[in-house]
């Protein structure tokens, strides 16, 4: 069965190319002071992190929660709920994305620039 | 070469049915809907069956078919675009590995998931405008070469065990 070792080395080569891609963005890893709220690709707003609230985005479809230096996405309109389960962000670069809302929560380390 | 063998009519709209079946049994099934954006893909085995039995085109035609009526069956406008472009893309890339020669339908199918996967990210970024998407694209590779690894090896055994039963070269 030769094919299969070709279908290894491809196997091995994906999760490498993976671990890779982790690891690079790993390096960045430090605790965000700010996140970016944007819609539609429009940056609406920042919210500093430092601050505990609750705050209602996009007219209302997402209520965003920050509490201890983490945002989470509390509530939202659209079916799969998808952002909620996201959970909790913190680092720098880590989002909350709702699609169906387009509404994207970034971590950033200033109010700013976005961090990509 | 056309075919229009009884054989090979009955054969692809069994494939077709049976894709969308797929289809609909996987939304339905809890486990594979627990991770968010993470789908195995079932209707994958009877296209990959359908790449090695009656070839490229007529592999392309079910693909084609099966998301035009899953999207009218079970979901909207919008995710026909992802679900159409994904599936002719990781049809072409599945065709041209086969061609190679090189990799066994596992690897012909990892390939294909994770093409899949990439392709309606690319979508995705390119509707919403949102590069930030990009940031998921290790764990699209990490799930898509998961699900290739299942359907890789259920359609392998399939291919394998209906040799001789003259599914083959219609």
């Amino acid at each position: 069965m030769k094919k299969r070792t070709f279908d290894i080395v491809l196997i091995v080569l994906l999760l490498a190319i993976c671990i890779a891609a982790v690891l690079i963005t790993g390096l960045r890893n430090q605790k965000g002071s700010y996140v970016c709220i944007s819609v539609n690709g429009e940056v609406q707003m920042y919210l500093p992190l430092d601050v505990d609230g609750v705050f209602s985005l996009n007219g209302g479809t997402n209520i965003l929660c920050i509490e201890n230096g983490f945002a989470y996405m509390f509530e939202a309109d659209c079916p799969d709920r998808i952002c909620i389960s996201e959970g909790k962000i913190s680092r720098i670069g880590q989002q909350i994305v709702c699609l169906p809302n387009r509404l994207v929560v970034t971590v950033t380390d200033s109010s700013q620039e976005v961090f990509y | 070469m056309r075919d229009f063998s009884s054989r090979t009519i009955a054969l692809t709209g069994t494939l077709i049915a049976l894709s969308l079946v797929f289809s609909y049994v996987e939304a339905m099934i809890p486990v594979f809907v627990a991770i968010p954006g993470f789908k195995v893909g079932l209707a994958n085995i009877a296209i990959v069956f359908a790449l090695y039995n009656l070839g490229f085109k007529k592999a392309l035609e079910i693909s084609v078919i099966r998301v035009v009526l899953s999207t009218l069956l079970f979901s909207n406008a919008l995710s026909f675009i992802y679900s159409l472009s994904a599936a002719v893309v990781s049809l072409l890339v599945m065709g041209l590995m086969k061609k190679s020669g090189v990799f066994s339908s596992l690897g012909v199918s990892v390939l294909g998931a994770v093409t899949h996967n990439l392709v309606q990210l690319v979508v995705a970024v390119l509707v919403f405008h949102t590069k930030e998407l990009f940031y998921l694209v290790p764990f699209y590779i990490i799930s898509g070469t998961i699900a290739g690894i299942i359907i890789g090896m259920i359609s392998s055994l399939i291919i394998e065990r209906t040799k001789g039963l003259g599914y083959e070269g219609f």
